[in-house]
């Protein structure tokens, strides 16, 4: 037994330096493409302050602010979609399928179309709001979806099929919203809502920043409880585990992740369904391990959809949660044929 | 479920007249109402005493009544198609929009826009007949070849799958090729273009369409009672299964390249017939264009009116009203198991 702990951490130890190695290298491959191209050894000149005042304002400007937000969206939708997994001992769900995405989409739409004539959208303080009213709208959505699933227990076939009609009631009501805006909002929200992080600045990462720091961690600090709960019901409530508590702590964890992740990216679906399935299929499904290789894949993953969405039919950018989509539909659908 | 109430056919006669009634009343209300209103006399002269020096008579001749006689057949579509759907797969949640078929529809309707701009409407709903073809297949070999069969879950998730993959490749196209208003109109689903033309189309597909479906309709109900008492009882599942997809694809396609992608009709519309009509789907499949028909033509007048003089999409409406009722289904069938 202790031998084995002992393999599976080196395995695990092996795969985060494996994928951190792959995130340096995407993360420069990504610095230099675009629609100006910026050499390698162009770029680390810059980065090191000795470049072109115009390479600057490409890098530091444009680019790096869409680049981290990017690993900042993906870890935390990735981690949020693992929680969500282990608590429903469901292998499909997802924030986005689940409608929790949806909730905040609506949130901030709702913010945009009855706040924006008082604050200046890319101001600071804006920023910094989108985040939580994407936060009550994500809890209230989540809320919403647990209770019309409760009936004596919440089942995790119901609550997919909850998630799904509640997804498409957001969505109706996102319409509707969407269409009594001003042109100039409407174009907003659409964009964003389409799953979209190449408008990114400072600002987005300064305030998804804050959330990101304090709410993986404690993901990584939750895992053995997420294990004990992934069991079952009755076996974690033999194990001692105040199993209702904890899953509703795990819940709103997950959902704080998704919430505040749309905030700054968009509705991006299939991310936090697909990376933690990769992630067990790497390390196997103890979470302790599961969550900080999700995170890790999720951020490169994202990066990348990112990278694609801007160049594959330049100068026309692609908002990354279609790339998404695209790529991750086929593994989706091979989950959903295997599952029982 | 729902406790049945008695079935005699008088009574299942007398809810179709008076839902029919109703059709015509929704549709006589849906000419008057607009961004001027028509008292009903004038739209009655309209029709019957047409003035061509009259502008309130061009307006309803040219504009209003092709969009209602529009919605009414694009809802029967929509419903039909949701019920045949539902017999052949003995699954509560197959309809249209469920299972990816609008998606597709659009999906190939972006494609022909992008590539082949000088296309006709005709050549338009041909393409989205083939697209709905795509996806129907598509979802029903994902749903067939997995472990565990067609289960509700799994046909929704699939639908659900195929549809955001898609809608996701259409915004692709319509991004590059610059063609996101259309294709805005086509996900939201409106009513707002059409003109006698789309009448004409939506006939001519809904005589093929409809005349399959109800041909049908008796061998539906056998299959609905099981695949093996329906092969037993000496039945070609076989046959029947290809006509039910084709009825679908013809309805289904026709009326998305009329509309866009409009929810939750055909999948709530054959669920309240069947409450009041009983199991055969020689009444379900009829009703259901009738009840489909007042549903459709409805939520139109109330998409004109929710914000006026500004339209929203009638998909949106159709969706608000279908979305407790999924509810309510997804709780019903997720509990079994």
């Amino acid at each position: 037994m202790q031998g084995y702990e002992k393999v599976r951490q080196k395995r695990f130890s092996f795969i985060i330096l494996f994928l951190i190695l792959i995130l340096i290298i995407m993360f420069f491959i990504s610095l230099n493409t675009g629609v100006i191209r910026i050499n390698p050894t162009e770029v680390f000149k810059t980065l090191i302050g000795q470049g072109t005042d115009r390479e600057e304002l490409i890098l530091f400007d444009f680019r790096l602010p869409g680049i981290i937000l990017a690993l900042l969206i993906g870890a935390g939708l990735a981690v949020s979609g693992a929680i969500l997994q282990g608590i429903t001992q469901n292998e499909l769900a997802d924030p986005g399928i689940l409608g929790i995405n949806t909730g905040a989409g609506l949130a901030v739409v709702l913010f945009i179309f009855f706040f924006q004539a008082k604050i200046e959208t890319t101001s600071l303080l804006s920023s910094f709001m989108m985040p939580i009213f994407a936060l009550f709208g994500a809890l209230i959505a989540a809320l919403i979806i647990y209770s019309l699933a409760w009936k004596k227990g919440v089942n995790p076939i119901r609550l997919i099929l909850v998630g799904i009609g509640v997804n498409a009631g957001f969505s109706a009501i996102l319409i509707i919203f969407q269409l009594k805006m001003d042109p100039q909002d409407f174009r907003q929200a659409t964009v964003w809502l389409s799953g979209d992080i190449w408008s990114a600045n400072w600002n987005f990462v300064l305030a998804l920043l804050p959330w990101m720091v304090v709410l993986i961690p404690i993901a990584l600090y939750k895992g053995r409880a997420l294990n004990i709960l992934s069991f079952g019901d009755e076996v974690a409530s033999g194990l001692g585990t105040y199993v209702e508590k904890e899953r509703i702590k795990l819940l709103v964890l997950a959902v704080s992740l998704a919430g505040a992740s749309v905030a700054a990216g968009g509705a991006i679906a299939f991310l936090g369904l697909v990376v933690p399935h990769i992630a067990r299929r790497l390390i196997g499904p103890l979470h302790q391990y599961v969550i900080p290789i999700s995170a890790l894949i999720g951020a490169v993953l994202l990066m990348v959809a990112d990278m694609i969405g801007k160049n594959v039919l330049a100068p026309t950018q692609i908002p990354v949660g279609i790339i998404v989509a695209i790529l991750s539909v086929p593994y989706f659908v091979y989950l959903l044929m295997k599952t029982k | 479920m729902l406790k049945r109430i008695h079935h005699s056919v008088i009574i299942k006669i007398l809810v179709n007249i008076l839902a029919l009634i109703a059709v015509v009343l929704s549709i006589g209300l849906s000419v008057s109402f607009g961004a001027v209103s028509i008292e009903m006399t004038t739209v009655w002269k309209a029709i019957f005493q047409f003035n061509p020096d009259l502008t309130n008579h061009q307006v309803i001749q040219e504009l209003r009544l092709p969009r209602a006689f529009a919605a009414a057949l694009v809802g029967a579509f929509l419903a039909v198609s949701g019920a045949v759907m539902q017999g052949m797969t003995r699954n509560p949640l197959a309809s249209p929009s469920i299972m990816g078929v609008t998606d597709g529809a659009a999906f190939a309707l972006v494609i022909t826009l992008a590539f082949l701009p000088t296309i006709s409407s005709i050549g338009g709903t041909i393409a989205s007949f083939i697209g709905a073809g795509i996806a129907v297949v598509v979802v029903f070999v994902i749903g067939s070849i997995s472990t565990g069969g067609l289960t509700p879950v799994k046909l929704a998730l699939a639908g659900v799958a195929i549809g955001t993959m898609l809608s996701s490749v259409s915004s692709m196209i319509a991004l590059h090729f610059q063609l996101e208003k259309q294709m805005g109109f086509w996900l939201a689903g409106g009513l707002a273009g059409t003109s006698w033309l789309s009448v004409t189309i939506l006939m001519v597909s809904g005589i093929v369409g409809l005349v399959l479906a109800f041909s049908i309709s008796k061998s539906i109900t056998v299959l609905s009672l099981g695949e093996d008492i329906a092969t037993g009882l000496g039945q070609s599942n076989i046959a029947i299964k290809v006509l039910g997809i084709l009825s679908v694809l013809i309805l289904t396609g026709s009326a998305v390249s009329i509309a866009g992608v409009v929810g939750f009709v055909g999948l709530i519309v054959p669920h309240i017939t069947r409450f009041i009509m009983g199991t055969d789907y020689r009444w379900i499949i009829p009703s259901s264009a009738v009840f489909g028909a007042l549903l459709l033509v409805l939520s139109d007048i109330i998409s004109r009116m929710i914000n006026a003089p500004f339209e929203t999409p009638v998909g949106a409406i159709t969706s608000l009203i279908g979305v407790p009722f999924f509810l309510y289904l997804a709780r019903g069938s997720g509990g079994d198991k």
